[in-house]
């Protein structure tokens, strides 16, 4: 897995835990069964079968709690993307643009960069469009995805917490060299950030 | 004596040799005939699997290694669009209902055919001229389309492709799909054998009347919304298109409400056929008839109103993310269920691992897989970092390719005798079922990996670190590709020079199919039968 750099981040992990656990329990379960069922209920082990039409209590158990359960599953999901959903207002504002097949960083000094800088430990919120076709503003190691595109006012934030380069992809597919198209986000000091800023 | 003689063979005379208005090919191509049609249907929608499987090779190899291995990134980027119209428009979208629910639906419920046998074949030429079409739009000047088979705005307005070819193509395929369902769903109220109430009907024909509904009422929409796509290429309506002020979002919900229901057009029948298997060679009765009825229908339902998962990404408000995720588990529910009673009627069953119950028990193995790894992107805050990256190519292939693709093998193995009254080589058919098992899991398991890693899809060229499991899933596809040659060989022998067979029930079936000729005479039954019990009743298994 990927370094931990946010808080975000480690929320979303934790519930990719929980939710890859309860998925591995009922995998297994579900293989568990049928490998077992297919050796003792063999035709040459058990060669006259036993008719059983159903069991109401049955279905109402196995409909009961694999409700609960993805209820549970679908709140946790909710709860991390709540927190996705709306920029904290003291955020620092970047625009990017994308376009077939490059990034452009825009900050509000004017300054503009094909690699996005930012400052650690600083809520950054990412304007995104698009001046031809869909794309998608997406760094893995942050657990953000949000498409870019023409006419629209979408955005996402983060806020790293650890120095360091992560790669930048565009997730969806825009042409000849949609895979190309990846930059770089480096996270930098507030000194080096301003240095850089205002070179 | 000698009169009688030939009176009795003429009356068993099988579909095959029955002589019609016309006879060679034309006996084949001008027949309503619904097995000689889905016969049809075989023919070509296998040599289209074949095609899809073939790019789909090609996709793989591409991928082995970094940078350029084979192709160069446009010709890529045709090859995995052509993949995805081929394989879904071309072979599981039409797969099972047209090739085993022609042959099988009107036999199972006790009918001489479908309820209307000329549309009927006018579907398959619809879909030859669609395939035909399909094909033109790669060799056409312009080049193959290169959209993805999303075809997502503004990206197929802007290319310079054939699109217009391939989306008409699409539209054309639509009504084949459309009257093919609405056929199915008269036939299914109003053929019935006499006696045969809705819950004495077997569960493949229940699996087929819920997708025949989704047909009818979903593939409409897709059908509009490519013409309006088709709309904007020529005359810039500007209904999509953000550079004239349209919206592409809007796009995206008039084509995933289609094509997410599509995704149960693809596997409700593969259950059906899956409910028949597991029945059949476990020699009882199924486990919660109604149950897995009824998801059937609860699937095509809630199935129809979760199309916004596609788009958690795209800006939709967060109240609509919280609806479309909320229905998305719900729809888990009945999948579950399908599961839990396949699962149960194993149970104290007197199992016997032929070729088709293989691929029946491996079938519950990876749609499980399919499923829960639904359950994954349809967790938000999950689906926001996996939408758009491979992990998502893996949770669809498990979905599709695990339910319809091995719905066909097991139900090809299971009826192949029926159908031609030949037998297959047992042997070569385990080895296949083997070689395309393992094979599936190695392709497309690695994929959940490097997506849940950040590998985007429909990447022509991938950083160093995707490699490793790139290589694995390569390798995977050529002993998949293994199990298939062995599986199309075992077939085409069977057909063209097995043992002959006239056994009319050579697996312990009881629903209707096995109680008519192997194979099947003209009109199915001499005398339409009455119908007092339920479908699966294995009367000699009662206390």
């Amino acid at each position: 897995m990927i370094a931990q750099v946010s808080n975000y981040t480690q929320s979303v992990d934790n519930t990719f835990i929980i939710v890859t656990g309860i998925c591995v329990f009922f995998l297994l379960l579900i293989t568990v069964l049928l490998v077992f069922f297919s050796i003792r209920y063999n035709k040459k082990r058990n060669p006259k079968a036993l008719n059983i039409h159903g069991s109401t209590k049955l279905e109402v158990i196995w409909t009961i709690i694999p409700t609960l359960i993805v209820l549970y599953i679908f709140w946790i999901g909710w709860v991390d993307y709540k927190e996705l959903a709306n920029a904290p207002k003291d955020s620092m504002v970047i625009q990017a643009t994308a376009s077939m097949w490059q990034w452009k960083f825009t900050y509000s000094n004017g300054k503009v960069a094909d690699t996005l800088y930012v400052p650690v430990n600083q809520n950054i919120k990412m304007k995104l469009n698009a001046t031809d076709v869909d794309h998608s503003f997406y760094i893995p190691a942050f657990r953000i995805k949000r498409d870019a595109m023409p006419n629209t006012n979408n955005s996402t934030w983060f806020n790293a917490e650890k120095l360091g380069s992560y790669t930048l992809f565009c997730a969806e597919y825009c042409g000849l060299n949609h895979s190309k198209m990846i930059t770089k986000l480096k996270v930098v000091s507030k000194e080096d950030f301003n240095n850089w800023l205002n070179k | 004596m000698t009169d009688n003689s030939i009176a009795i063979k003429k009356e068993h005379e099988s579909y095959l040799e029955h002589k019609g208005k016309y006879s060679g090919l034309f006996g084949w191509i001008l027949s309503t005939d619904h097995k000689r049609i889905a016969i049809l249907y075989l023919v070509v929608i296998s040599a289209w699997f074949l095609i899809g499987v073939t790019l789909g090779f090609l996709i793989r190899l591409e991928l082995f290694t970094t940078g350029e291995t084979i192709i160069g990134p446009q010709t890529y980027n045709s090859f995995f669009t052509v993949h995805g119209i081929i394989m879904l428009f071309l072979f599981v979208i039409p797969g099972i209902p047209a090739i085993f629910g022609n042959f099988f639906l009107p036999i199972m419920i006790g009918a001489k055919d479908v309820a209307f046998p000329r549309l009927n074949l006018f579907t398959w030429y619809l879909y030859v001229l669609g395939s035909v079409l399909v094909i033109t739009s790669v060799f056409l000047p312009g080049g193959a389309p290169d959209s993805g088979w999303t075809f997502y705005i503004p990206y197929s307005v802007r290319t310079g492709t054939n699109m217009i070819i391939t989306l008409s193509a699409a539209f054309i395929l639509g009504f084949s799909s459309i009257l093919t369902g609405l056929n199915f769903i008269v036939t299914i109220h109003r053929m019935r054998a006499p006696g045969m109430g809705w819950f004495k009907m077997p569960l493949f024909p229940w699996a087929l009347y819920a997708t025949g509904w989704i047909q009818v009422l979903v593939t409409p929409i897709i059908g509009i919304t490519l013409l309006l796509i088709i709309f904007e290429r020529l005359f810039g309506v500007g209904l999509f298109d953000p550079s004239l002020g349209g919206d592409p979002v809007l796009y995206q919900h008039l084509f995933w409400i289609y094509s997410h229901p599509a995704v149960y057009i693809m596997a409700v029948p593969a259950m059906g056929v899956i409910s028949e298997l597991i029945t059949v060679y476990s020699h009882k009765t199924i486990f919660g008839y109604k149950a897995i009825a009824f998801s059937s229908l609860a699937i095509a339902l809630f199935g129809s109103l979760v199309w916004g998962h596609h788009m958690f990404s795209s800006g939709m408000s967060d109240t609509a993310n919280f609806v479309f995720s909320l229905i998305t588990f719900v729809v888990a529910i009945p999948s579950a269920i399908k599961v839990f009673n396949w699962t149960a009627t194993l149970y104290k069953g007197s199992i016997e691992l032929e070729p088709p119950m293989l691929f029946a028990l491996a079938f519950i193995f990876l749609f499980t897989i399919g499923g829960l790894t639904g359950i994954m992107q349809g967790t938000l805050s999950l689906d926001i970092h996996l939408t758009d990256t491979t992990f998502i190519v893996g949770h669809f292939h498990y979905v599709i390719f695990g339910t319809a693709g091995f719905g066909v093998f097991g139900g090809l193995y299971h009826w192949i005798p029926k159908m031609f009254g030949r037998l297959y080589n047992k042997k070569m058919a385990k080895v296949s079922f083997w070689f395309l098992f393992i094979g599936f899991n190695i392709l497309y398991f690695p994929m959940f990996v490097m997506g849940w890693l950040g590998m985007p899809r429909r990447s022509y060229d991938y950083l160093p670190e995707y490699q490793i499991y790139h290589e694995i899933s390569t390798v995977g596809s050529w002993i998949l590709i293994i199990g298939l040659v062995i599986l199309v060989y075992t077939i085409i022998k069977a057909i063209k020079s097995g043992e002959r067979t006239s056994e009319m029930n050579y697996c312990g079936g009881e629903t209707l199919e096995w109680y008519v000729e192997t194979p099947p005479t003209h009109e199915n039954f001499d005398e339409v039968p009455v119908i007092t019990g339920e479908p699966y009743a294995y009367k000699q298994n009662e206390l």
